[in-house]
């Protein structure tokens, strides 16, 4: 498989807190990254790093064999690296059809097929009837689904969620997860932060554990959940071995 | 492809409300009858306050309601405007109408050359800024003696060619369908550009600036677009105020109170949609006008105290403006703005 993101001795400090130490990680074309670890661990500044929002002390950041590394963050999204953010961003007052417009026109395209192709991805996050709604007046789980369209409107080769699932009720978890596996069978590379550790563990082909801004394992999710360093530092003896 | 998604894909981006289209062609029909039916001087003026205090606080929602900037300063445009066609007009004898085309040209530079270092600022940060750049400009011009310094410049007068010199001394009628059509000109170039891609992508920066750049936005240089738009639309109306008062002097070209009755304006009849400025200005100026005859030279602020009791009523019950007061329908999910 095709390496897509190559992630090399990234390290960040904010003040003396060291938010990323080192973190070293390659996403290969068609798979999914967990990425896991406690608040604070540096995942969500992991994110900022790769996408351009934070600059980087050290360390590099190549998108299929390119160094990404100080491009501006729209930059990086037009090389085909999409995003979510774990503090929703909507554009609250605009309709669930013009935030998803908003993205389609990334790629270039004009007024009407932007039109068509935010359809598209509206009715793939199964929200068609709903195009008109104002993004304030959806459900915190619909917000969710208009990011994931909005993100998929501009054609990512990489797709980076930050807590799909986090803040939804129960029942729309699964919605969610299954709405990931569609968007993997795409042939989309994700990399998703999740705290939920039953979907983590359902979805990812591999997992990145962060604790204090350092990477603790790299490897298949049964090897993860078997680490001890992890347990200690997330999971704890009963999840591990509930999960 | 599902008949939910066929459906939808056969609505047009953009829907038509007939009646405000009807509505809007009453209105301009309306406009250009009005000198038939006799109107005194004083109603022309009116008129084309209205049509001027407009276009200004149109120019001003670009880039606050469009791409969310709150400029405190945006009289400057007003002003190189003016001074720009009176310039060469009184200098080298150039019609105020090519004049008119230099001031929009220096007027955009301005907005580049002060929007590039301005970006880095949003919120209170980027209206203080604007607010300084204001009276900068205003002192730098009090004290700039080829334009005329403090004591301005005086247009000479001329009564061969109004037309080419844009000079009307016996009706103010001229004046009256020239500030209309550039009126007309400006609403219906902002409808367009609300509606293309480029208004789509302003929004989004009003909205959220960082989720608009992971959707690939560059959001400086729109920002930067927004300004040069905005600073496009207000500089003809400082050539015209000035070619119609023919006088002008950095105090009243660059009055800092120009700056505020467009933001109040604009944000009594709604901000980020076409048709909240012109609402918040039939309202606005005919009562500033009107204050100024009732209360005459002692009462030259009661309108701003008026302004100031409408603009904290509208923000404790219509937060979004005037234009509020539309039916939901109209205003809503049928996005005719």
């Amino acid at each position: 498989m095709t390496v897509v993101l190559e992630v090399e001795n990234l390290s960040k400090s904010f003040g003396g807190i060291k938010a990323n130490n080192n973190i070293s990680f390659r996403a290969s074309s068609g798979e999914i990254i967990g990425i896991i670890g406690p608040n604070g661990a540096g995942k969500s500044t992991l994110f900022d790093l790769i996408t351009g929002y934070t600059k980087p002390d050290s360390g590099g950041v190549k998108f299929n064999g390119k160094s990404i590394l100080n491009l501006r963050p729209d930059l990086i999204s037009s090389l085909g690296i999409g995003r979510t953010f774990q503090k929703l961003k909507p554009f609250l007052d605009q309709t669930l059809l013009e935030n998803v417009i908003i993205g389609a026109l990334a790629t270039g395209i004009n007024l009407n097929q932007a039109r068509d192709k935010a359809l598209e991805m509206i009715d793939f996050v199964d929200l068609i009837d709903k195009r008109h709604y104002f993004a304030k007046e959806l459900s915190t789980g619909q917000r969710k689904r208009l990011e994931l369209a909005r993100a998929m409107a501009t054609e990512p080769k990489l797709l980076m969620m930050d807590e799909v699932t986090g803040g939804v009720d129960q029942k729309t978890v699964p919605g969610l997860v299954e709405l990931i596996k569609k968007l993997n069978k795409l042939g989309v590379t994700i990399l998703t932060i999740e705290h939920n550790m039953r979907v983590i563990m359902d979805i990812s082909h591999k997992i990145l554990a962060l604790d204090q801004g350092k990477k603790i394992i790299f490897d298949k999710p049964k090897n993860v959940q078997l680490n001890e360093k992890v347990i200690d530092a997330y999971l704890g003896v009963v999840n591990a071995t509930t999960s | 492809m599902n008949n939910n998604l066929q459906k939808a894909k056969l609505e047009p981006v953009w829907h038509t409300n007939k009646f405000i289209f009807a509505l809007i062609f009453f209105l301009v029909t309306l406009f250009f009858f009005f000198p038939f039916i006799n109107p005194s001087n004083f109603q022309l003026h009116l008129m084309i306050m209205i049509f001027m205090y407009a276009v200004m606080a149109q120019s001003w929602n670009v880039i606050a309601g469009f791409s969310g900037q709150i400029s405190l300063g945006h009289v400057i445009f007003f002003g190189i405007g003016g001074y720009t066609s009176s310039f060469f007009y009184v200098e080298y004898g150039i019609t105020p109408w090519i004049g008119i085309f230099i001031g929009i040209l220096f007027s955009s530079l301005v907005a580049i050359a002060i929007g590039i270092p301005m970006l880095r600022l949003t919120g209170h940060y980027f209206a203080i800024a604007t607010l300084l750049i204001g009276f900068s400009f205003q002192i730098i011009f009090q004290r700039w003696d080829l334009i005329g310094a403090a004591s301005g410049l005086w247009i000479p007068l001329n009564w061969d060619n109004p037309w080419l010199t844009l000079q009307f001394h016996e009706s103010k009628i001229p004046y009256y369908y020239i500030f209309l059509i550039f009126f007309l000109l400006s609403y219906f170039s902002i409808w367009i550009i609300y509606r293309s891609k480029i208004g789509f992508k302003l929004r989004a920066i009003r909205d959220d600036p960082q989720a608009a750049s992971s959707l690939g936005i560059p959001v400086a240089k729109y920002k930067i677009i927004a300004f040069v738009i905005s600073a496009i639309i207000m500089s003809p109306m400082g050539s015209l105020f000035a070619q119609y008062i023919l006088v002008i002097e950095p105090e009243r070209m660059f009055d800092i109170e120009i700056s505020i009755i467009v933001l109040l304006i604009a944000v009594m009849g709604g901000v980020g949609n076409v048709w909240g400025p012109l609402i918040g200005t039939i309202i606005l100026i005919p009562l500033s006008e009107y204050t100024r005859i009732f209360f005459g030279g002692t009462g030259g602020s009661v309108d701003l105290i008026i302004y100031g009791i409408l603009i904290m009523l509208i923000c404790i019950f219509r937060p979004s403006g005037l234009i509020s007061f539309f039916p939901k329908k109209i205003l809503e999910r049928k996005k005719f703005l």
